[in-house]
């Protein structure tokens, strides 16, 4: 480690442990279980300390840098100060949501904390959540983020002070598609824990859509944890995306559990962040479950992008696939690593695992790892990974039909991104995120100084390309 | 009793009898020859490491050498990211040094001593018929020392240096200097370090300019002493424009202690030369309880020196009790070529870890990489394996293929690969498969009359056919058979 973060390390891990004393000293008023919880993570951070590259889990990504900064941490809800409704534009073009809104990490109430929808489901502020339904809240959390697992959950447990609460009863289908917006907006470092806890009941049915955005800050560090119970039978669709600027640095860890008959269809587009890992855990514990796992990262400059998937069959007749795609331009890096676990009871499984790649430059850098670890006979199970560039012969093709070479290249980069963008199923955002890629892969789209589902008008989707000649 | 249950006491029965027959008698290596050795005391310290090199009478060099592996071997730790449970090893109960004891210099074939002649005849290997029929010239070495080396004065009419690595220490240090470490530098990794410090003998292998040699070499390794751990190695050169194919294969007594096996190979291809190296590894794999059985810690890597040079691996594992092994190329010339072919198998408590590594440094370099693994019983079996295309390699190409077959239950089958491509213009493909014998395909042979064992023999060969035909056909028919052996009583 080089010397000179050695000391910011040291003072943010000091800042940490007296800003978790704060919150532990400040919460005389709860119950005992956050408070042991809270102890029992802070325990666990002192043990494992932060993530670094010596740790097999980590060794393509470097955090150091990102540990060495000064941030702020919040112990409490910071001001607002700010017009929220001025910032919170949200919005998908020709779909209604229910929008849920979190600044810095705290959930901006409206004045209201907690509120049920028409249609039965919850949505709220974790925080509030605790109070309002400490059964439910109990029961399930901390049940699937292992404090022990990591430095940065155990850190994301010690604090665990706010984030969005959704709870789907058992038989009830969510009306309008939820959609959470983090925005990041301070004049400070930052760095926050959002702690998130969704969870459906049998034969529930929810979509959510999870974007990351940020409008005014100076560095900022994103270190949230998202439990996600899929009751039997129930159906979840969780889209998220990061479109970050380059000073961001964000560790995202989602802890799905299935049970039996379950399906989840998750999608990852990653557009634009300095530093991204996107910790994916899938725990199919019933019987019958299917999980569908995608994810899209088209990065350059500096940008450094990190998918960690782990899923894990422990029941039998399961089935998962994973479909990551990226484009790599410039010096980014892209990292893959793909885990699937079958226990040894787990028969007939079924895992596929796909990792596809494309380098644009000489000094981009693809990590590919698609592990799989399988103790049980009577299983298919199968991974892909490759890496290479724009098929030279397809190009050929085109240019010989009188297509420039930069559409040739806009045109089969669009279409290896389309593979993952087909899978979303929400017609509408499926539709703005197609527009977003198009943008993006002409390097037109940047952070929007608004949330990233408002870009401005839809522009129409014109290839040049004169069909006539194909 | 109703009569069902009877047959089915009975099938049970049968099962039962098949499987203990079978675990009991299917490693046919496992006697021990009884021949005056001559070995070092236990444990491991400067002064044992200057007893081996003074018994070989080896120049200051090479006691140098060892020395210093042996001081940065103790400043390492064994490595323990492999998906493997290893028992502590007590490098002090370990004999370092064992050899039949020389009773004069032989001058042919009928000095040697007849006992291990006869051992050598068990293992198939009769150096006197191998002379005479099979053209193949062998290097047997036994217990780390090499005993005979066969056909030496034929090879030595074209230039082909053949010998044991004692001899070529005696006989050609300059060639000795010059190139051991190349590959495998002494302070490469624990095992290396550790086999750097006390190998006592091994096979020397020099292919001059242009010479294409005109029969396989092979050198047969066996660990006969109890207690004793082999730490041989092997070198082979091939200059410029040369050809050599050389086979290597390996047996060991049933004991019920783990025996270390720690050994390097390292091969260097110059301008236009082809390395073929072939292993059939079949050492002791201990009881079906897991008890005893060798410890097969080898690291194997061969450097593509010059343009256009080719280096080889093909390996069938069918023995040990651990095996942690990852045969190497080192891409390092333009338009160098790398290939890796394994089949493993694993049965009753066998642990292996093995796979490959191929860094692509030169421009134009290719390499395949086709792992076949079979798991069976209580074993775990997992393909490990980097590919790496530096900056530097514009328009490389690697195809990787690693196939995994479960027999049981109660066994895992892993892949763990490591891909990294840092320039645009280079392509990679792996791809994997995880799958078990289906009932289909059983039911078809049972059908036409094969039985569930020979169906399973007959499947599992088609399965590993791919990389059994890389093998020379001396050493094909061989590893059909162990295939065959390896799996008996797997599934029933």
């Amino acid at each position: 480690m080089k010397n000179g973060f050695t000391n910011g390390i040291v003072r943010l891990r000091e800042k940490l442990e007296a800003a978790c004393s704060e919150v532990l000293a400040r919460s005389d008023d709860d119950n005992g279980f956050i408070r042991k919880e809270r102890e029992r993570a802070m325990a666990s951070f002192k043990r494992l300390g932060f993530p670094t590259q010596a740790m097999e889990a980590w060794r393509s990504t470097d955090l150091t840098a990102t540990l060495a900064q000064d941030y702020r941490i919040f112990t409490e809800a910071p001001e607002t100060g700010q017009d929220i409704g001025q910032i919170f534009q949200c919005d998908i073009h020709h779909l209604d949501t229910d929008l849920v809104t979190l600044l810095n990490g705290w959930y901006v109430d409206h004045g209201q904390a907690i509120r049920q929808l028409s249609c039965g489901t919850v949505v709220g502020s974790l925080a509030a959540a605790r109070l309002a339904y400490p059964a439910l809240f109990e029961a399930h959390y901390g049940r699937q983020a292992d404090v022990a697992a990591g430095g940065l959950n155990a850190i994301n447990g010690a604090f665990a002070l706010d984030g969005v609460f959704v709870y789907v009863p058992d038989g009830v289908t969510a009306g309008k598609t939820v959609q959470i917006v983090n925005i990041i907006n301070s004049d400070e470092n930052i760095m926050i824990q959002p702690r998130n806890l969704v969870i459906l009941g049998k034969g529930s049915k929810l979509q959510l859509v999870h974007c990351d955005h940020s409008v005014r800050h100076k560095r900022s560090f994103i270190n949230s944890v998202s439990e996600l119970f899929i009751g039997e039978e129930a159906v979840l669709d969780h889209y998220k995306l990061q479109n970050k600027d380059n000073d961001s640095a964000q560790v995202t860890s989602a802890f799905f559990e299935q049970q039996s008959g379950s399906r989840l269809s998750s999608t990852v587009i990653t557009l634009n962040g300095g530093i991204i890992r996107n910790n994916l855990h899938v725990k199919l514990s019933g019987p019958g479950c299917d999980a569908s796992l995608h994810g899209l990262y088209l990065v350059d400059r500096e940008q450094h992008v990190d998918n960690k998937i782990v899923v894990d069959h422990m029941a039998p007749d399961c089935v998962s696939r994973q479909l990551y795609k990226g484009i790599i331009d410039d010096q980014a890096m892209a990292v893959f690593n793909g885990y699937v676990h079958v226990a040894r009871d787990a028969q007939r499984t079924n895992a596929y695992q796909n990792n596809r790649n494309i380098l644009l430059t000489d000094k981009a850098t693809v990590h590919t790892q698609p592990h799989l670890e399988i103790y049980a006979d009577d299983v298919k199970c199968s991974h892909g990974a490759t890496v290479g560039q724009l098929d030279p012969e397809a190009m050929f093709y085109m240019r010989a039909r009188g297509i420039r070479e930069d559409t040739s290249r806009m045109l089969m980069m669009y279409a290896f991104a389309a593979d993952v963008i087909n899978h979303i199923r929400i017609h509408p955002v499926r539709h703005q995120i197609d527009e977003m890629v198009y943008r993006r892969l002409r390097g037109e789209l940047s952070v929007c100084d608004q949330c990233i589902l408002d870009c401005n008008a839809q522009r129409p989707q014109v290839f040049e390309i004169d069909l006539n000649k194909i | 009793m109703p009569s069902y249950l009877i047959r089915e006491h009975q099938v049970e029965k049968e099962q039962h009898d098949i499987l203990s027959e079978v675990t009991s008698g299917d490693y046919k290596y496992g006697f021990v020859t009884d021949i005056e050795m001559e070995t070092a005391p236990k444990g491991l310290n400067e002064d044992i490491i200057r007893f081996i090199s003074s018994k070989k009478n080896e120049p200051a060099w090479m006691l140098e050498y060892r020395l210093k592996s042996y001081r940065k071997w103790l400043e390492m730790t064994p490595p323990g990211w492999a998906h493997l449970k290893i028992n502590d090893i007590d490098y002090q109960d370990i004999i370092y040094y064992a050899a039949p004891k020389p009773k004069k210099e032989l001058q042919s074939l009928d000095e040697v001593d007849p006992e291990l002649l006869r051992t050598f005849e068990k293992l198939g290997i009769s150096l006197e018929e191998q002379k005479r029929l099979s053209g193949v010239a062998v290097d047997a070495v036994i217990d780390s020392v090499s005993v005979k080396t066969t056909f030496s004065e034929t090879l030595a009419g074209l230039g082909i240096i053949f010998c044991s690595f004692s001899e070529a220490v005696q006989k050609h240090p300059e060639l000795v200097k010059q190139y051991m470490g190349m590959a495998v530098p002494y302070g490469d990794n624990y095992f290396a370090a550790l086999n750097s410090a006390v190998f006592s003998d091994g096979s020397f292998c020099y292919i001059p300019k242009g010479v294409r040699c005109p029969i396989e070499l092979s050198t047969y390794f066996r660990i006969n002493a109890a207690g004793t751990g082999q730490f041989e190695r092997t070198l082979i050169v091939a200059d410029e424009g040369s050809y050599v194919s050389y086979m290597e294969g390996c047996t060991a007594p049933m004991r019920d202690e783990n025996q270390l096996h720690a050994a390097v190979v390292e091969i260097l291809a110059m301008k236009d030369a082809e390395v073929k190296y072939s292993t059939v590894q079949n050492w002791y794999p201990g009881n079906k309880k897991g008890e005893g059985g060798i410890y097969n810690f080898v690291t194997k890597r061969g450097i593509c020196k010059g343009n256009n040079s080719k280096i080889s691996w093909t390996q069938v594992e069918t023995g040990s009790a651990i095996t942690w092994k990852y045969p190497s190329v080192v891409l390092l010339g333009d338009h160098t070529t790398g290939e890796f072919y394994s089949v493993a198998v694993t049965n009753h408590h066998q642990q292996a870890d093995t796979g490959t590594k191929m860094i692509h440094l030169g421009k134009h370099t290719k390499s395949t990489i086709i792992s076949k693994g079979i798991s069976a019983g209580l074993s775990n079996n997992s393909y490990r394996g980097l590919v790496r295309m530096g900056k530097k390699a514009e328009q490389s190409r690697n195809f990787s293929q690693c196939d995994s077959l479960l027999l049981g239950d109660q066994c895992g089958a892993h892949t763990f690969p490591y891909i990294k491509v840092e320039n645009k213009s280079s392509i990679v493909e792996h791809e994997a498969t995880t799958s078990k014998i289906s009932d289909e395909q059983l039911f078809y042979c049972m059908q036409r009359g094969i039985g569930t064992e020979s169906a399973i023999g007959l499947i599992v060969n088609g399965y590993a056919k791919e990389v059994l035909n890389k093998l020379p056909m001396e050493f094909a028919v061989e590893a059909q058979k162990l295939l065959s052996v390896s799996l008996e009583g797997s599934v029933g």
